[in-house]
């Protein structure tokens, strides 16, 4: 099945992107047309669409997604293979810090339900939905970067602790998230008959709550997270910008607005096979977390 | 107690990261420049890329014959070091550096300069910056595939150190040009290792196979994160480069640069926030820099439009704008109102232009043009990109018409490339538009609304000023030339195929431990001329 849906993804977007006014070579200072011509040859962009388009899938075929057009003696496949790892470990920290918080605060909030354990940590994870990343962000560089300067403002690897600000805005956004979940799916399980029989058996709380609840009581979280690690590789464009990350997310919008042709069909196709495959890996594991699907498997 | 633990590491670990220098004082005793460059350069190959950032890299990496000289005004000698004109002004005798070399070492000469001039030329690479040499005898023709044979192109190597250029006018301007990067050698064997004379995609320029000659050689580039430069030891004039490395920060986010340089991660912002402009200003920000520069930001109308063809209907809209309400309270950043294309004082030209705001004759034009209660005008789009700057200036006019002369206006805002597209093929009726000079000359701004020229985008053409111009570029007295220019631009702003707004300026944000950064018209800073020293 993920073989048809990118080869339909990537024959749209390849007319699709044609189809949009505008071309890579336009700028504020006009070309003239024999320079256009020029580039246009350059590019092979003055052949038939249809050629064009069997050129670039036999490239694909091979594993070569062709050059840049923005940034002349750089492949598409290179700039993806610069981007990729940063992205991919940004949204490895934002996760970690949203499960940990989500988690956390989404089975305290289930356990101690209509108290203020429970009202707290959801009235922060609203406000956690509701802030996007784009004021969440300028926020905590404002307080931990210039008033207090306890942590650099920009950069990724380059000075101490420049990975914890975005890795906290992004994760924050998604612990919001995973806390109403969690808590969602506690509170379905804790009322279930073998949460009883456990806590009958003589099991402590912490027992019953770690070993038996949240098996069953995180699978929507589990079911969340594939998605969520695909919208996190793809969706980490507005806090790679404000944090000057070098991150594929900023290739990837940057590429639409400079219509740098190769680059756009080159990250939508490697987006579109990262949330299929994550899609895939996360029915894996929810099926695998619950006990009736593994049955029925 | 494992919580104290805890929160007792987790203050130590950020308290470790907050007592570390700043880079701009770890950069002060290192003589490291951190330096905000706006965007991730397309790359460094000085005949393929354009734009502002490439030209803040290559200006520390490559050199030109002549060099730019950091307080503006005419060139310095570069990889040059004197030269001859002759005395009809149509050719250049350039006497190469004798010490001059290229970063690996080999000597530069004449015949890499030809040879760079004839890839920049060559038609199958595709530079976008040929037309810079086409003031040379036969390059045109080359480019441009008349004749295929670089003899016939006017640059003779007399030997190794001496090059010499033959003109088809005198061009005042000429030795301007030559600090345009489109204009700098590259090293021949280097390109030809790593691919032809017309390919793109060569890897020539990357990390350890680039060479160059310039006070800098490229020691890393990390891909939208941070490109840095390192002193070239083997530059011909590296006794007075003081700065060790220069760090290029690619940070496309103003408010982000804003944030970087108030945290002490920059010595220099690209640019500033325009909202932030004002405030800096009112606040007195002994880091604040607003520097004059050579840009027109004017809004072209479309001649062929039929609400446009009209020149009174033109003028009645440029007469009835207020620039200088526009820059106090618009753009607020010290900008100048503009009465001509260009911006007055470049290279000592003064344009004698006006453009009154009087709405009552603007009314008046607009009803001898025959527009009245019995027929009223059009409504009028406005097209621009999207930007909050150009939205909030577009209001204002709009706000004007629709006042002064009781026009309805429609504001479009398009994307980028769609606005690039829709003002190219004609399909707007005003667009929002800026220009900057490419060297500091008239000629750089009322060239591009000549006839048949790709920038001009508002279908006007005007035999008497294409021939003045035409006549100004074959004058070698520069007195005589600029009056021709005057004339040129008389009728340009009596004809008003754009409406000029107001001049740029350059705001942006400067450490005061950076000495040897001087404004100038250009905004060129050579950064052989920098260094760091505290205030």
């Amino acid at each position: 099945m993920a073989i048809p849906v990118l080869l339909a993804v990537a024959t749209m977007t390849f007319f699709l992107v044609k189809l949009a006014p505008g071309g890579p070579f336009d700028a504020e200072k006009a070309v003239s047309p024999q320079v256009l011509k020029n580039l246009n040859e350059a590019y092979n962009l003055n052949a038939s669409q249809w050629e064009q388009y069997t050129d670039y899938m036999s490239g694909i075929v091979r594993g070569d997604f062709g050059p840049s057009f923005k940034y002349p003696g750089r492949s598409v496949t290179e700039m993806i293979g610069i981007g990729l790892p940063i992205t991919f470990e940004l949204a490895i920290y934002a996760i970690l810090i949203a499960l940990v918080i989500g988690v956390f605060s989404g089975v305290l909030a289930a356990l101690k339900r209509n108290t203020l354990l429970d009202f707290i940590p959801m009235a922060i994870a609203m406000i956690g939905i509701c802030v996007p990343t784009f004021l969440m962000g300028p926020l905590l560089v404002l307080i931990f970067g210039i008033n207090l300067e306890w942590l650099p403002v920009a950069g990724w690897g380059q000075l101490a602790g420049d990975k914890i600000l975005p890795s906290v805005t992004l994760g924050f956004a998604y612990a919001a998230y995973i806390a109403r979940l969690s808590r969602g799916g506690m509170l379905e399980v804790l009322n279930q008959d073998f949460i009883r029989t456990a806590r009958a058996k003589g099991l402590t709380e912490t027992m019953v709550v770690i070993k038996h609840a949240m098996q069953g009581g995180l699978i929507p979280v589990v079911s969340f997270l594939g998605p969520a690690i695909a919208g996190l590789l793809a969706g980490s464009f507005v806090v790679e910008t404000i944090f000057q990350i070098p991150g594929l997310g900023r290739f990837y919008v940057e590429a639409a607005l400079n219509r740098d042709y190769t680059m756009i069909l080159g990250t939508t196709i490697f987006f579109s096979a990262m949330i299929v495959f994550f899609n895939l890996l996360s029915d894996l594991a929810a099926l695998w977390l619950n006990p009736r699907s593994r049955d029925i498997s | 107690m494992r919580h104290l633990y805890l929160t007792l590491t987790v203050i130590i670990f950020i308290s470790g990261c907050s007592s570390s220098l700043s880079p701009v004082d770890d950069g002060l005793d290192k003589q490291i420049f951190h330096f905000g460059n706006g965007s991730e350069p397309q790359g460094i190959d000085p005949h393929i890329v354009t734009g502002v950032p490439e030209h803040h890299l290559l200006i520390s990496l490559c050199e030109g014959l002549t060099s730019s000289n950091p307080n503006g005004g005419a060139n310095l000698p570069g990889a040059a070091e004197s030269w001859d004109i002759s005395e009809d002004g149509t050719s250049y005798t350039f006497y190469l550096q004798k010490n001059g070399k290229w970063s690996n070492g080999e000597p530069l000469t004449a015949q890499d300069f030809a040879w760079s001039w004839k890839r920049l030329l060559t038609p199958s690479l595709g530079s976008q910056y040929p037309d810079m040499l086409y003031y040379v005898k036969g390059a045109s023709d080359y480019h441009n595939g008349i004749t295929d044979n670089f003899d016939d192109v006017g640059v003779e190597v007399i030997d190794d150190y001496t090059f010499r250029v033959h003109l088809n006018n005198p061009t005042p301007f000429f030795l301007g040009l030559l600090s345009h990067y489109s204009t700098w050698p590259v090293h021949k064997d280097t390109v030809l290792k790593h691919g032809t004379i017309d390919d793109r995609n060569g890897q020539w320029t990357r990390p350890g196979n680039f060479v160059c000659n310039g006070p800098f050689n490229l020691k890393s580039w990390e891909l939208n994160s941070r490109i840095v430069v390192e002193k070239n030891p083997l530059y011909w004039d590296s006794n007075i480069v003081k700065l060790n490395e220069i760090h290029y920060y690619p940070v496309q986010n103003v408010m982000t640069e804003d944030r970087m340089f108030r945290a002490g991660q920059l010595h220099v912002t690209s640019t500033l926030p325009s909202q932030k402009c004002p405030v800096y200003i009112e606040e007195k920000n002994p880091d604040l820099r607003v520097d004059p520069y050579m840009g027109t930001y004017f809004y072209r109308l479309n001649t062929k439009n039929p609400v446009l063809t009209d020149v009174r209907v033109r003028k009645a809209l440029a007469y009835s704008i207020d620039r200088k309400k526009l820059v106090e309270k618009v753009t607020k950043c010290g900008q100048i109102p503009a009465y001509s294309f260009t911006p007055p004082g470049s290279a000592g030209y003064q344009p004698d232009t006006e453009i009154p705001f009087d709405p009552e004759l603007a009314k008046q034009l607009l009803v001898e043009a025959g527009y009245g209660p019995e027929n009223e005008f059009p409504k009028l789009e406005i097209l621009f990109n999207t930007n909050e700057d150009h939205r909030k200036l577009a209001l204002a006019i709009q706000q004007m018409w629709q006042q002064n002369l009781g026009v309805d206006i429609v504001l479009v805002n398009q994307d980028w490339k769609v606005y690039l597209a829709r003002e190219m093929i004609g399909d707007f009726q005003v667009s929002r538009a800026g220009w900057i000079g490419d060297y500091e000359d008239p000629n750089t701004f009322l060239d591009t609304l000549r006839p048949n020229r790709g920038n001009n985008k508002t279908g006007w053409e005007n035999e008497e000023y294409d021939r003045l111009i035409e006549q100004a570029n074959s004058e070698n007295s520069q007195e005589v030339r600029y009056a021709l220019l005057g004339k040129a631009e008389k009728i340009l702003i009596d004809e008003m195929p754009i409406i000029p707004l107001y001049t740029y300026v350059r705001s942006y944000q400067l450490s005061s431990d950076v000495k040897g950064y001087y404004p100038n018209y250009l905004d060129h800073h050579h950064p052989k001329y920098i260094y760091l020293e505290r205030d």
